[in-house]
């Protein structure tokens, strides 16, 4: 586990503030805890996926950094401001899958009105052809397809050059294509130092695009790294072997094991080092069948994010 | 860990908050184009008023009978005055029931957009409407030659319609926070439609049953629909009409600030 990682980073660039700093944030709703101490530390200029199951404290965990809502305990700092502070300075950005927008302005009366509420933008013009909808921006919002929608979204919020751009499942209904020019456009964005932060369930997306992992799952921070580290971690492999008459007590000192579980004559090793376990047990022990298979990051990200029983009982109310 | 390989120091240097809170005129001038956009909201809050006015002010055999220091008509032309400036402030205000269930609230609250600028936003569109369906009674008013009175009570009466007007400004904030629903402008009109005649917008109080009476001068047009009438009529102030406007601006604010905090808390 990489999550005190974070905390414990240098800084070196002259004492510029983190992107994003999380401090033993915790988020409580009645007695359900949304979020649990939380600590996390955003660099300027990477990109970073928030990934987790529904529940999991994602939305929560984004509301706080957005200052859409309070931290029951712990310090939150954009850019070493508070978030408010941050947002009335143009700093953060953030789309937000749906709603948002008012079906009776035109697009370009959309970008008017957003950008007549910051002190400097760039002018309506090169946002409209900026984000390709200069022929669409005397058409009602409400008339646009969804995909018009959002693209005007990504113009308004790309008006006040953010520093930090907040995306809730940005790539929800685009197509491959789509998608990868949006990822295109954003990792140029990431290069000239702006930090993306996108909470997904694409795993493949966090996958391919996130310099930055971080896995969350009741409100806990259970991984935290790069999609490689996120995966080494939790997804091993697994060597499964035919071998009568063992048992767990007795393989537990396989090399490389992480947990061992025996079925009536098949055992199962999980594995972080499956070459060792399988030459261990091919060698040393009258092992036959033997079976190795290597997990995907969507086994990493179950693995990592199963339900134990007796959290998810407490965590069933939480959003 | 992070594949970044230098650490990119933002400058944050030319970063400023915007003055006001963000209040500007770009948003006012789109708030009033969003409302006169709404065909519904024109013909309801301007043209109802000056169809009533030319109906019952100017067609009507006691229209130039005097009354107090003008006439009939002149009496009519500022009750139906103060019933557009009220529809289009109430709807001005009810506006936000809209704009929260559309999420275009929330999108607001990540701007540099402060909640009190975006409160006076709404204020100054109610302001700038509630003018135009004053405006329209009255220049129907002139142009028909009917409604008599002293150059200063057109102006006197008119002013204090208008200004007057914004209590339901704060009545239409307080419903807009209240009711989440599309169809809040529809509900508006019938509620506005009572209270006019409660508050004898329509027809004289003094007409009404004792009873009905009674109530009626506990009804927030009541007060406001007699103080406007005062310089015209000459008769004095009743305290009471004083404290009926007073007492419903304090509840309708009260209310309207409540909702609004509940909106815009950071929970």
């Amino acid at each position: 586990m990489t999550v005190t990682d974070a905390k414990t980073g240098n800084w070196p660039a002259g004492g510029a503030p983190p992107a994003v700093e999380l401090t033993g944030i915790s988020k409580n709703f009645g007695h359900v805890q949304a979020v649990r101490n939380v600590d996390l530390r955003l660099r300027s200029g990477e990109i970073v996926a928030i990934l987790g199951p529904n529940g999991a404290g994602k939305t929560s965990t984004i509301d706080i950094i957005l200052g859409l809502s309070q931290p029951s305990s712990g310090r939150v700092s954009v850019l070493g401001m508070q978030p408010r502070q941050a947002i009335s300075r143009g700093l953060i950005s953030a789309v937000m899958q749906t709603g948002g927008l008012l079906r009776d302005l035109t697009v370009r009366e959309t970008v008017e009105y957003t950008a007549s509420l910051f002190a400097r933008t760039q002018t309506v013009k090169e946002v409209l052809s900026g984000a390709g909808i200069t022929e669409i921006a005397d058409r009602r919002v409400g008339k646009c397809s969804g995909g018009e929608q959002q693209r005007l979204r990504f113009a308004l919020a790309l008006l006040s050059d953010p520093e930090l751009l907040v995306l809730d499942e940005p790539t929800t209904g685009m197509d491959v294509e789509g998608r990868r020019n949006f990822w295109a456009a954003i990792r140029k964005d990431a290069e000239q130092g702006r930090t993306v932060l996108f909470a997904t369930h694409y795993l493949e997306e966090a996958d391919a695009y996130a310099d930055r992992i971080v896995l969350l799952r009741h409100g806990r921070i259970v991984a935290d790294g790069t999609a490689s580290e996120i995966k080494a971690m939790a997804a091993g492999r697994t060597v499964r072997a035919t071998l009568p008459g063992a048992s767990e007590a007795m393989l537990s000192g396989i090399p490389g094991a992480d947990t061992v579980e025996v079925r009536g004559d098949t055992v199962l090793v999980h594995s972080t080092d499956s070459d060792a376990t399988a030459r261990y047990l091919l060698t040393s022990t009258s092992a036959k069948d033997l079976e190795i298979t290597a997990r995907g990051i969507e086994d990493a990200f179950i693995a990592l994010t199963g339900d134990d029983a007796d959290v998810s009982a407490a965590n069933k109310g939480a959003i | 860990m992070s594949t970044v390989p230098t650490v990119i120091s933002p400058d944050l240097s030319g970063r400023r908050a915007p003055a006001l809170g963000g209040f500007n005129l770009t948003a006012l001038k789109l708030e009033i184009r969003r409302l006169t956009r709404n065909r519904r909201t024109i013909i309801i809050a301007i043209v109802v008023p000056v169809v009533f006015f030319l109906l019952f002010g100017t067609g009507q055999a006691y229209d130039t009978q005097s009354a107090g220091h003008g006439n009939v008509s002149a009496f009519v032309m500022i009750s139906l005055a103060l019933y557009g400036a009220v529809l289009a402030t109430t709807f001005s205000g009810a506006m936000v029931s809209i704009e929260r269930s559309q999420g275009w609230s929330r999108q607001l609250r990540l701007t540099p957009l402060s909640p009190v600028a975006y409160i006076a936003i709404k204020i100054a569109t109610a302001l700038v409407l509630g003018f135009c369906s004053v405006a329209a009674v009255y220049i129907a008013g002139i142009v028909t030659h009917k409604a008599s009175m002293s150059v200063g009570l057109w102006i006197g009466t008119g002013f204090s319609v208008w200004i007057g007007s914004l209590l339901f400004a704060a009545f239409g904030l307080f419903i807009g926070y209240l009711l989440p629903a599309e169809n809040v402008m529809q509900l508006m009109g019938l509620i506005l439609g009572l209270l006019s005649f409660a508050g004898g917008l329509f027809i004289p109080v003094s007409q009404y049953a004792p009873t009905v009476q009674d109530i009626a001068k506990w009804t927030p047009l009541y007060g406001l629909n007699q103080l406007v009438h005062t310089p015209m009529l000459g008769n004095g102030v009743d305290w009471t009409w004083v404290v009926n406007v007073l007492a419903w601006l304090i509840i309708f604010v009260a209310g309207a600030a409540w909702r609004f905090r509940l909106d815009t808390a950071r929970v």
